[in-house]
């Protein structure tokens, strides 16, 4: 398999880290993350009208930019860096993967262009209060009525989905169980009957909410009782992209903890001088490395179809979940009393590592996944 | 004259091979071929047995030695170190006398650095070389000399001056090792192979004309083979047995390798045999065991990270981009990765880990396994030190105040000698 960056990839990384080191300082994050919706429309307009990321990885007949998995997941590893508060997860890699591995021609050509150009901010929710992320847990029911459905039930843990304009829930036929009877539908944000609720969360920068649906109208997508492998396959793509997007938020990490060492002074010398911090610094370059290299290889497995790429996906998503969070452990030894405090920066990632460590299942669970694909 | 590109070097090494290689040759016979011609070592100067050819055609001339069948130079141990050390500091009398033998694999070689007291900090070496009449005169002790017991020439460090700043009151000798004044002990490891060997000096004797530059200028010259060494390091490993094809050559060529990579036969165990692990797991009926597969899975996880990670390195290098930070951290993920393997096997074998020899699973190598990692993460320069070189060459962090650097060497504490 061929497993590097090309040129054009390499250029495409630098415009990037560039574009979100002026748009996206930690200024710019805490303003943001302040808030209940957590982005603007106006940032989220000129992301994707300047660069057109939300258009990355959507195939060029859809109004896309017909990229794959490797070049979204640049993407994501460098907002990830950055922290970029924009509801860009849950549009360009959650909703619009659902829609491309489910929907019908007609209902792409509808959908999709709407994303790609950010006009159209949209979420998947699928996991419930049990906080189970495979499609079995699913428990909200759809109801034929008329011509369309009706959805009852509660999602939470929707990424932005407080704020999002197109919801594609995931839910089942009543009396179904298991992977079966499972099939996707679309619901308008303002939907009658739908309460969305902002959730406490201790991320700022990723926010979530809990939809309760009560007889809400909803239009099917794709093909009734077949979700379970679009799903499947959406959580491949989403696995890889946040596995990518945690090694950026780490390898920044790292390197900021690096930078403080060099300036900190103590005993009358930088604490970067001390063997101590050098051989935590080495592990810690070791440990981001390895991660990034898991879940490049993973991007590429994905465009490549690799057949191992179930496993290979949940290994780069468990390996960038301790690493995460182990990074942003050091990062705030590192600094000392000062990266405990909330003005300090560290605590951004911190918290990012912590939610992105649980989100979409956590290092044990995709060590699971794994095994029983290698070790049946 | 026409231009010269990688394909028409290929062209001209497939001709050449096609005319000369000849299985019955004897392999001396056939190497000296090799070295009158350019065609073993083309990136060397033509004055000494090369083709003066760049680096990266190496890798496709070795191709067509491949395609046809033909054995190349001797490469193996550390010859190959000697000879880089020799083509970048060495006389012409050096080169004359020692490139080709090294070449044709008549000459096998020992590197005389690490001591006793000095392993980490090699530059602390205590061995002495004093000049009487008309020679150097060598007395102390060196160890973990791999090969040392066949090798008919060393690489030594010696201390020639007690007065300076350790690094330069040393010099770099070339040592006759076939003299009644070097003892050569086998040193039994843990493991119960002894792949290494402690070498003493009682007045052992070099000619002026072996000191290699200047007298305190070892130092330098010996960072030139220990870059060499650590280049090279991945490339011994994974030095393969040739083939079973028939002929004089071959045959003499198996006879070769057996020699010079017995010291290495226990490599693959002390590595941790990850390999190994899915199918223990089975055979054992532990494949069940949660706790187990989660262990099993953070192993796989790295050693899998480590192999892209390799990759990733390689992919840079050969797109002609500098290599990022990945490129520097493969020995101490090495020894990452032994480790957890050594706690994985354990937890498979459970009680059998504590029994060895044909008592222990699979005749031995599982006990193997847990008794020789811990070599990894000392040979070849510790954890500790492979951190330091990462955080201050890679990561470029400050060098931490040193206490040794800037007196006289006969001031600075060190471990005494046992007589």
């Amino acid at each position: 398999m061929r497993f590097s960056f090309t040129g054009e990839q390499e250029e495409f990384r630098t415009i990037l880290r560039r574009f979100f080191e002026g748009r996206s300082p930690t200024t710019e994050v805490r303003r943001l993350m302040e808030t209940e919706a957590g982005w603007d429309r106006e940032g989220w307009r000129k992301l994707n009208q300047e660069l057109g990321l939300t258009a990355v990885a959507i195939p060029e007949e859809f109004g896309g930019q017909g990229f794959g998995c490797a070049e979204l997941a640049i993407v994501c590893e460098e907002m990830g860096r950055a922290l970029v508060c924009a509801p860009y997860f849950a549009s360009a890699v959650l909703a619009a993967n659902a829609i491309l591995n489910a929907g019908t021609g007609s209902q792409k050509s509808a959908l999709l262009p709407g994303i790609a150009t950010g006009d159209t901010v949209a979420t998947l929710a699928f996991t419930e209060t049990d906080g189970r992320w495979d499609a079995a847990a699913t428990t909200t029911t759809a109801t034929p009525s008329g011509g369309g459905y009706r959805l009852d039930g509660a999602k939470s843990f929707v990424l932005d989905g407080h704020t999002a304009d197109l919801i594609v829930v995931l839910a089942r036929a009543p009396g179904t169980s298991g992977e079966d009877g499972l099939s996707f539908f679309t619901v308008s944000g303002d939907a009658a009957g739908l309460t969305r609720k902002a959730l406490k969360v201790m991320d700022p920068t990723r926010k979530l909410a809990r939809l309760e649906f009560k007889s809400v109208e909803a239009k099917l997508l794709g093909t009734a009782g077949a979700a379970a492998a679009p799903f499947a396959k959406t959580m491949l793509w989403a696995a890889v992209c946040l596995a990518n997007e945690m090694a950026g938020g780490a390898d920044k990490l790292r390197e900021a903890s690096l930078d403080y060492a060099k300036m900190r002074m103590q005993f009358g010398r930088p604490i970067a001088s001390f063997q101590s911090f050098k051989h935590k610094a080495a592990d810690m370059l070791v440990e981001v490395e390895l991660a990034k290299s898991a879940a490049y290889y993973a991007a590429a497995a994905i465009d490549e179809s690799d057949e191992d790429i179930v496993a290979v996906a949940s290994l780069a998503k468990a390996c960038a979940s301790d690493t995460y969070l182990q990074t942003a452990i050091h990062a705030i030894q590192i600094h000392g009393g000062i990266g405990f405090t909330w003005d300090n920066d560290t605590q951004l990632w911190f918290k990012r590592a912590k939610s992105s460590e649980v989100f979409l299942g956590d290092a044990t669970h995709h060590r699971d996944v794994m095994m029983r694909r290698w070790a049946a | 004259m026409s231009e010269v590109t990688e394909a028409s070097v290929r062209a001209e090494a497939r001709a050449w091979l096609k005319e000369h290689w000849n299985p019955e040759l004897g392999l001396v016979e056939w190497r000296n071929k090799l070295a009158d011609s350019g065609w073993g070592v083309p990136h060397w100067p033509k004055q000494w047995y090369g083709r003066d050819l760049p680096v990266g055609f190496g890798a496709g001339i070795e191709e067509e030695f491949k395609a046809i069948g033909a054995i190349g130079v001797a490469k193996a141990g550390i010859r190959t170190l000697a000879a880089a050390t020799i083509l970048a500091h060495g006389t012409d009398m050096h080169k004359e006398k020692f490139l080709r033998r090294i070449l044709t694999g008549e000459d096998t070689w020992c590197q005389l650095f690490s001591e006793p007291g000095s392993g980490s900090d090699l530059a602390g070496a205590v061995t002495r070389a004093e000049f009487e009449g008309n020679k150097w005169v060598i007395n102390g002790q060196k160890v973990w000399t791999t090969s040392a017991h066949h090798a008919n020439w060393a690489l030594l460090l010696a201390r020639t001056n007690w007065d300076v700043p350790k690094h330069k009151g040393l010099s770099y000798f070339i040592l006759d090792m076939h003299q009644p004044a070097v003892e050569v002990r086998p040193l039994k490891q843990m493991n119960g192979h002894a792949s290494f060997n402690q070498v003493f000096f009682t007045d052992a004797v070099i000619p002026p004309e072996f000191l290699v530059t200047e007298v305190g200028n070892g130092w330098a010259v010996a960072t030139t083979t220990l870059m060499h060494e650590r280049r090279g390091a991945d490339g011994l490993r994974s030095w393969a047995a040739s083939s079973t094809s028939k002929g004089r050559a071959y045959d003499e060529e198996r006879i070769e390798f057996a020699t010079t990579n017995e010291p290495y036969k226990w490599y693959p165990q002390r590595a941790g045999r990850v390999d190994l692990v899915l199918e223990r797991a089975r055979a054992t009926g532990k494949l069940g065991d949660l706790v187990l597969r989660q262990e099993i899975a953070k192993l796989l996880t790295m050693s899998k990270a480590a192999e892209w990670t390799a990759r990733r390195a390689r992919a840079a290098q050969e797109q002609g981009r500098p290599q990022g930070p990945e490129g520097s951290l493969g020995k101490l993920i090495s020894s990452h990765i032994a480790r957890a393997a050594g706690r994985v096997h354990t937890s498979i074998t459970g009680a059998d880990a504590m029994l060895t020899g044909e008592d222990s699973p699979m005749g031995g190598v599982i006990a193997e396994i847990l008794v020789s990692i811990p070599a990894t993460s000392i040979a070849g320069g510790t954890d500790e030190i492979q951190r330091n070189i990462i955080a201050e060459r890679v990561l470029r962090t400050p060098k931490e105040p040193s206490v040794d650097t800037d007196k006289p060497f006969r001031d600075v504490p060190r471990n005494i000698a046992k007589k």
